[in-house]
């Protein structure tokens, strides 16, 4: 079935959505949830397992204090309320990844509530509230062998691999965001964005989506004006910033057209797919599944001492919001021109540049300019560019030693993307090093002289300017390698010419 | 040298620190008695040959190297088969666990080890320790070895009957509503239930985690004390393990052994001696009485209205909680995997193991726990369990204001014959009308021998406030040296 999709200027012009987002972020504690397990992403499948995390009869779980800690300061950074006490919760069903047949998560007792986060979308600040944020471990992966679609249904195998399960995973919900029109794929991301920043910069996880230790699913709804808020899908497998966005444009589309036809939204989980950029049906979540939740009884209740979450509120590191104000300050930026670097993603990656010896202004160029345009090419986030911070210093560094002009400059930065090694390598090894060698360039200027006398001659009766002629000729020969000012200078000198 | 097995640990723990016999010379006379009486009594499940042959051999070299010896080094020991041991079958009386060697021990399976005593093989039980009568074990039945046509007391039946029969001095079992006590009573041997958290659950295959507790099964008070202090005590990996020392229940069972409860008072559950008890359990449990009031002790009256309400509060909670707990066994990692046949969906295999593998008694539990805990339900079953869980607490600390102990007949009546009460579940559960509260309130009960019916053993139960543990040995020590022990016929 092929529909024709509405135009997204229409579709917003006619609904509004409603958004929602589910964040599931692995926590980078050296150990599991429950037991003592090393928690490092890859290994050979089934190494990282014991008794514990791979449910055998008898074995009992322990909380992990780390995690306790990583989520209460990733509550606080949220402006959640800390539970004083608190309880884990089963969430019961049979799957073969869940060592158990049920997760250990929270269920009504979350240990933070009542929290939001203000993200910047178009110069506008917008506060998404957070719901709640709790505590689970994460699930085994399983892969299905034989099967068309890689998925359990045909599959004639199926492999498990345990080295995840029992990794402390923190689930962070929003309430429904509402109000946001046109850009509500901008804000979701805008959050997603803002939640990475802020649990990076907590430092209790590395959140690399294309890991997987920041996953996201997104709910979208759409309804008419002064209607009730309409069905929600919830879409999965949404692995980058960029997908994001897409995935809840891409929902909102696809509902629009749905609704248009006079058909109604089926409430399901749907998959993303980075490739087309849709979203195909999942699981069906009409028929509710019962978890049969009930208070862990293996787990002592939590019950954070209100001194301890004191100090840790009071110790929690400036919040990547502040910490961009304070930037943009030292940076010398326009509202504007900050928000483009945020659009960018490329606050961070300025702020290395510049520590690593770069003026604000040049880190910001190249970040924003070459680079960006690299990233919006090949469809990648910014800082998996390939190029690093301390790359571009390098390059700058060449720069500002004359090394390299900035024509050579963007040459050798697209060889450090394209992971030919350093710029001062790549410098070399594609020999553009600008001809500095006074004795080479002469006998170029001279050259260049002998073979345009009446140029020459122009310039000897007074017509300096005439001198942009001998350079070209000069930067020809030297195959772009000299500096150009360089070459005007000497030209000069040579025909005796006060600059 | 007289007959080893039928000698307490204490004495044999002394003979065997004294040089005056071997740790290998006391297994071999276990082994020895389990290879003549147990195809009779069925107590044992796994007999680990060997195992407990190196252990011995192991504690005779310490000694022989001069190394101080633990107070129950060299003495036997039977492990109920609801403990993970490393490398021995575990079943938990169950064909969903066949031929599954765990690859761990159990925290008190470590304990027992470390303690150097010798872990002969693994007992009977009902299947998930889901009984009252070891009728429900995959692997049949446990015979009281009173009479053997009757029930030895589930779940622990093969503990219990192991002691009975003197194929082992101590053994190990695990009380959800009961099954330590129950078969301690019906088969006249101690069985102690500790405070919930006062041992470690790290190793015991789940029935119903809020209420499962080992605990230790002898023939005397003294030697389960001392059986306790071994096994007892906190561990890291049990969550819910109380982070104290062991109440001191050696040196309580040695003061209650000098006969005198001078100052202790008392308190008969009045909810427990009235009609449903059988007439010769009520005698035997009379006389006990008079003879603890002998003692000195001060006997009164207390009423714990809301025990009645136990039963049907038990259960809804421990089903509710296994249905959750028995989830994993699902043939995806251990034990039976039924129908893989290349054919059929991981649901079907699932769910034809899941068939295969699991017993009458405990699907049913696991029917009634998944309906309990279910969406619209939950409120009216799990949640007002809870509720009256939380009631009962209150009647034992209220009554705990008034006394320092409870005490009443440990279960209504006496070892049944076989067959008699598997027609009717309702009937087999009265089996731990007694026990269960105690389990729903966390504190510790112990079961000591206190009279015959019929020829029959009769079991009075004591129970004690939470970490007080100390003082229920104190008191089923007193009356064990004022009742005596008692044996049963020759097999």
């Amino acid at each position: 079935m092929t529909t024709t999709l509405p135009a997204y200027d229409e579709v917003v012009a006619r609904y509004e959505p409603v958004i929602g987002l589910e964040t599931h972020v692995e926590l980078g504690t050296n150990t599991k949830m429950w037991c003592g397990c090393p928690t490092d992403f890859g290994g050979e499948p089934n190494t990282r397992v014991c008794p514990v995390c791979l449910g055998l009869p008898g074995s009992l779980p322990v909380a992990n204090k780390a995690a306790i800690e990583a989520i209460i300061r990733i509550g606080l950074a949220l402006n959640c309320s800390i539970a004083q006490w608190c309880r884990f919760a089963r969430k019961n069903y049979f799957y073969p990844d869940m060592p158990k047949n049920f997760q250990i998560s929270q269920y009504d007792e979350p240990i933070c509530v009542d929290g939001y986060l203000d993200v910047e979308v178009g110069g506008e600040t917008v506060r998404i509230e957070i719901e709640r944020v709790h505590l689970e471990e994460d699930t085994g992966k399983t892969l299905h062998v034989g099967g068309a679609t890689g998925r359990i249904h045909g599959a004639t195998e199926s492999l498990v691999d345990y080295n995840r399960a029992g990794i402390p995973l923190v689930e962070i919900v929003t309430k429904p965001v509402v109000g946001t029109g046109a850009l509500a794929p901008d804000v979701a991301k805008a959050y997603v964005a803002e939640l990475r920043d802020v649990i990076r910069t907590l430092g209790v996880s590395d959140v690399r989506m294309e890991e997987g230790s920041l996953r996201c699913d997104v709910n979208t709804s759409l309804n008419l004006p002064g209607q009730e808020w309409g069905t929600r899908t919830e879409t999965k497998n949404v692995n980058s910033l960029r997908s994001v966005e897409r995935a809840v444009r891409s929902e909102m589309l696809r509902q629009a057209s749905v609704l248009e036809a006079g058909g109604r939204i089926t409430q399901e989980t749907r998959h993303f797919h980075e490739d087309t950029g849709d979203t195909t049906p999942g699981r069906s979540k009409e028929t509710a599944t019962d978890y049969r939740y009930f208070p862990e009884p293996d787990l002592v209740p939590v019950a954070p001492d209100p001194a301890w979450v004191a100090e840790l509120k009071a110790a929690l590191p400036e919040l990547p919001r502040v910490h961009r104000r304070r930037l943009q300050q030292q940076w010398g930026l326009s509202d504007l021109d900050m928000q483009s670097v945020l659009n960018a993603g490329a606050v961070e990656l300025i702020e290395a540049t510049v520590a690593a010896g770069t003026t604000p202004a040049a880190a910001r160029k190249w970040w924003l300019g070459e680079l960006s345009r690299r990233a919006n090419e090949s469809g990648v986030e910014l800082a998996d560019i390939g190029a690093t911070p301390a790359q571009v210093a390098e390059l700058q560094g060449l720069v500002d030693a004359g090394k390299l002009n900035d024509k050579m400059a963007r040459t050798v930065l697209e060889g450090v993307v394209d992971g030919e090694g350093s710029p001062t390598e790549i410098m070399t090894s594609r020999g553009l090093e600008v001809v500095s060698d006074t004795g080479a360039l002469t006998a170029a200027v001279d050259e260049a002289i002998a073979a345009n006398p009446g140029i020459a001659d122009k310039i000897r009766s007074g017509k300096v300017a005439a001198a942009g002629a001998l350079v070209g000729a000069v930067m020809k020969t030297t195959r772009g390698q000299a500096d150009a000012k360089t070459v005007r200078e000497l030209i000069l000198e040579r025909l005796g010419v006060q600059g | 040298m007289s007959d080893l097995t039928r000698m307490t640990a204490t004495e044999i723990a002394a003979l065997v620190a004294g040089g005056e016999t071997s740790a290998v010379e006391v297994t071999r006379a276990h082994l020895d008695r389990i290879a003549a009486v147990d195809d009779r009594v069925h107590a044992f499940l796994h007999v680990d040959t060997d195992g407990a042959l190196d252990a011995a051999r192991a504690v005779d070299a310490r000694r022989a190297a001069g190394e101080e010896l633990g107070p129950l080094a060299g003495v036997p020991v039977a492990v109920k088969d609801v403990l993970a041991t490393r490398g021995v079958p575990t079943t938990v009386g169950s064909k969903i666990l066949e031929g599954w060697r765990p690859p761990y021990d159990a925290t008190i399976v470590q304990r027992l080890r470390d303690a150097g005593t010798v872990m002969l093989g693994k007992t009977n039980m009902d299947e998930f320790a889901m009984g009252s009568s070891t009728e429900y074990s995959a692997y049949g039945p446990t015979h009281n070895p009173w009479d053997l046509s009757r029930i030895p007391g589930g779940s622990g039946g093969g503990s219990a009957a192991a002691l009975a029969a003197y194929e082992a001095p101590l053994a190990i079992g695990s009380d959800t509503g009961g099954s330590i006590r129950q078969p301690g009573a019906v088969t006249g041997t101690v069985g102690a239930k500790p405070t919930y958290g006062g041992t470690s659950r790290y190793g015991l295959v789940a029935f119903s985690s809020s209420l499962d507790t080992p605990g230790p099964c002898a023939r005397t008070v003294l030697d389960a004390a001392l059986l306790h202090q071994v096994i007892g005590g906190h561990d890291p990996r049990d969550s819910t393990s109380i982070p104290q020392p062991v109440p001191d229940v050696v040196a309580a069972a040695k003061l209650g052994a000098t006969g005198d409860l001078t100052g202790v008072r008392l308190g008969i559950v009045s909810e427990f001696v009235g009609e449903g008890t059988e007439p010769g359990v009520m005698t035997a449990f009379r006389e006990s009485v008079d003879a603890l009031a002998k003692l000195g002790a001060e006997i009164v009256e207390v009423s714990c209205p809301t025990f009645a309400y136990a039963l049907p509060a038990y259960y809804l909670i421990a089903p509710s909680e296994c249905s959750s707990n028995l989830a994993r066994f699902d043939g995806v990692r251990f034990g039976l995997r039924v129908g893989d046949d290349g054919n059929r969906s991981l649901e079907e295999v699932m769910s034809l193991t899941r068939e295969a593998g699991f017993g009458p008694e405990v699907k049913r539990r696991i029917m009634l726990g998944t309906y309990a805990l279910s969406s619209g339900y939950y409120d009216a079953y799990y949640g007002q369990a809870q509720k009256v869980r939380t009631l009962i607490t209150r009647d034992f600390t209220a009554a705990f204001e008034r006394v320092d102990a409870l005490i009443s007949p440990t279960t209504p009546f006496t070892a049944f014959p076989i067959g008699a009460r598997t027609a009717d579940p309702y009937q087999m559960y009265l089996a731990d009308l007694f026990t269960i509260p105690t389990n729903l309130y966390g504190g510790p009960g112990i079961s000591v021998p206190c009279g015959l019916s019929e020829g029959l053993p009769v079991g009075l139960q004591v129970m004690a406030p939470t970490m007080a543990d100390d003082r229920m040995y104190r008191v089923a020590a007193a009356l064990e040296s004022a009742v005596g022990t008692f044996t049963p016929p020759a097999l």
